[in-house]
């Protein structure tokens, strides 16, 4: 297990006090200044050296992208976003990060600031923790009265204003350039790249979009060391991560461990085990919905980290660990994340639209064993048809699920759906897409 | 893709009341110059609360005017997002996440619950029109579920009975208490803490 001291959410479960004084205490805003002395090439290769990997779902490393931002400022100001749309099922993280650590993540949004040479900070929060991102905003105001904020931001030279904005309940929002839509006003569907953001971002600007954790660590990464961080976990899935542990176990919690965990340790050591033993075990999602479930035996000696799980055919996306149980119907589960898409999609690609739609429609029918024979294949057919054909990684979102369950379910799917194609039975089905099909053989 | 439509009986008239108008200018001057368009989510949230919960068509046209953008770009904006609400929901505003992780935990229970309490169908107001229930997508607190949100607030933790009471609360015009039903503290691991264990004895 972790070492305390190595914990950079001292205050996960808020036993000292979001504020800036006991803030102060843990170290936050302690000579800033002398981090930033130390210049941009420094504090980018120090991430680059920590080796950390965006904490928002793709993993990408936060050295690099920080280092696409223009290297002068142009004509057109540069802007830092942070992605606090925080809406995978399964997912938690954030949320605490706001209400109980929030001079960590304002903190490392002066550093990131200065790193990217951006005077304006938007920090993008889910509609639906208004509450939160209200104990957010205290503490910028706070940070503004100490002068940590503002002109000369806590003595560094550097202005920075930081901004709030609420999404409204929109999970593609979520997507990094569908952010930026959402925060120019408009509806929230993603473009198309290139051009990338860093370039071409919000009102057309330079733009780096990070999420809320990966700023929140940047900090105490800087001033640990980025060698420190990099010891931690293993070579390319260095250092420590919120995981959250919900679904089927005796004490759903989030807890911060170094990354490579055994899914094992998480469950059994932190979240108290699986409800009614190890051995009622039926799958585990490990990555926040759109990853791809993985089945019990696997889950024997599977550690968490992104390469590990991607050698598993799933990934580790946010790390909210849902935890499935025997007493569960699978299909059943899986129908119910078919329907978030389906509602989540923003209409804009063809196959994410009508697709995600489809394959709900289905999977209800195979839950409930009104789907034909030949339908397995077609759904497995359909994710396929979605996955690659979008603008955006949503499309890969809704269907991986649905491939994860084919790759390991199957056999159940077969045994509650066994009749012959519905041409053949001619049964009439209200709902069914392909009524065209009935006639097919009449 | 979820169907939304606008109320039938609309109001002829909206204007933002005088607090309103000050936040709504006051949320303005946080994006650049020209791009006044960036306020119109918050703006329509400003309506939404003015208005008892939920966004006339004329406060649409009210948002257009005043960010001197086109209607439809407003329209389109509160159309898309699923938070506005385009017809009446009451003052209590019940949302029961049912999304898998809430649902293997027993979220149809608070559904029943609603049902119970409420109304029986989903975004219909309740006999005395103080409040409707409604199924919604994740919510963001898996690690405490099943939970709800009531207007901004977060019940964590519940179950039928819990349910019950909070329902019957609102009601009554009171309101409850938010946070975890099962009285642990925020998302630590209930009774099973193993770590930063120094300074929860501190």
């Amino acid at each position: 297990m972790l070492k305390d001291q190595d914990r950079i959410f001292q205050n996960l479960y808020n036993d000292l006090g979001p504020d800036l004084t006991s803030s102060q205490k843990r170290g936050d805003w302690v000579n800033t200044k002398e981090i930033t002395d130390k210049g941009r090439d420094w504090i980018i290769n120090e991430i680059k050296d920590s080796q950390l990997r965006g904490r928002g779902g793709a993993g990408f490393p936060t050295g690099l992208k920080w280092s696409f931002a223009p290297k002068e400022v142009g004509s057109r100001p540069h802007y830092l976003v942070i992605n606090g749309d925080e809406s995978e099922p399964g997912t938690c993280k954030d949320r605490d990060i706001l209400r109980f650590e929030p001079h960590k993540l304002i903190e490392g949004c002066l550093i990131a600031s200065y790193a990217i040479q951006a005077h304006v900070c938007y920090i993008y929060i889910r509609g639906e923790y208004f509450v939160d991102g209200q104990k957010l905003q205290a503490a910028i105001d706070e940070a503004y009265e100490k002068k940590l904020l503002g002109k000369n931001a806590a003595g560094t030279g550097w202005n920075l204003d930081i901004y709030i904005h609420y999404g409204a309940g929109a999970y593609i929002c979520g997507e990094e350039t569908a952010l930026l839509e959402s925060i120019e006003g408009k509806k929230g569907q993603p473009r198309l790249k290139p051009p990338f953001p860093a370039l071409i971002g919000l009102y057309g600007c330079p733009t780096i979009i990070n999420n809320v954790e990966t700023i929140a660590v940047v900090p105490t990464i800087l001033r640990r060391g980025g060698k420190w961080f990099a010891s931690l976990g293993r070579e390319k899935n260095t250092g420590t991560k919120i995981f959250c542990i919900s679904g089927n176990v005796n004490n759903p919690c989030n807890v911060e461990e170094e990354m490579n965990i055994p899914l094992k340790e998480l469950i059994e050591v932190h979240a108290g085990g699986v409800i009614g033993g190890w051995d009622n075990l039926q799958a585990v999602i490990p990555g926040g919905s759109s990853m791809p479930l993985i089945p019990k035996d696997k889950c024997e000696t599977l550690t968490m980290d992104f390469d590990s799980l991607m050698a598993e055919k799933s990934g580790l996306g946010t790390a909210g660990v849902v935890v499935i149980n025997k007493d569960q119907d699978i299909i059943k589960c899986m129908a119910r994340i078919a329907r978030f898409y389906k509602h989540e999609s923003c209409g804009q690609c063809t196959p994410c639209r009508e697709g995600s739609g489809w394959m709900w429609r289905m999977l209800e029918r195979m839950a409930k064993g009104e789907a034909s024979k030949d339908e397995i294949d077609m759904l497995s057919d359909v994710t396929k048809q979605i996955e690659g054909h979008t603008i955006c990684a949503f499309g890969e979102g809704s269907s991986w699920p649905v491939q994860g369950l084919l790759r390991h379910f199957k056999d159940e799917i077969k045994k509650r759906n066994k009749f012959d194609p519905i041409v053949k039975e001619n049964k009439n089905i209200p709902y069914l897409v392909d009524q065209h099909l009935l006639d097919k053989n009449a | 893709m979820s169907l939304r439509r606008p109320a039938k009986n609309q109001p002829e008239n909206f204007e933002f009341n005088p607090s309103s108008l000050e936040a709504a200018k006051s949320i303005v001057t946080k994006y650049p110059e020209g791009k006044q368009q960036s306020a119109v989510m918050a703006l329509l949230y400003i309506a939404q609360k003015q208005n008892d919960n939920w966004i006339p068509l004329a406060a649409m046209k009210y948002i257009a005017k005043f960010l001197n953008m086109p209607y439809i770009k407003v329209y389109e904006v509160a159309t898309f997002y699923s938070m506005y609400n385009l017809s009446p929901v009451g003052k209590y505003f019940v949302q029961v996440c049912t999304t898998t992780p809430c649902m293997i935990r027993g979220a149809n229970k608070l559904v029943e619950a609603c049902k119970e309490k409420i109304s029986e169908d989903e975004s219909v107001l309740s006999n005395d029109k103080s409040c409707s229930w409604m199924e919604v997508e994740c919510l963001g607190a898996c690690v405490n579920a099943p939970m709800m949100q009531i207007n901004d607030d977060y019940y964590e933790d519940l179950d039928k009975e819990k349910t019950l009471k909070i329902l019957d609360k609102i009601l009554k015009g009171e309101k409850p208490t938010p946070g975890s039903y099962r009285g642990r503290i925020n998302n630590e691991p209930e009774n099973n803490r193993k770590t930063l264990m120094d300074l929860k004895n501190a």
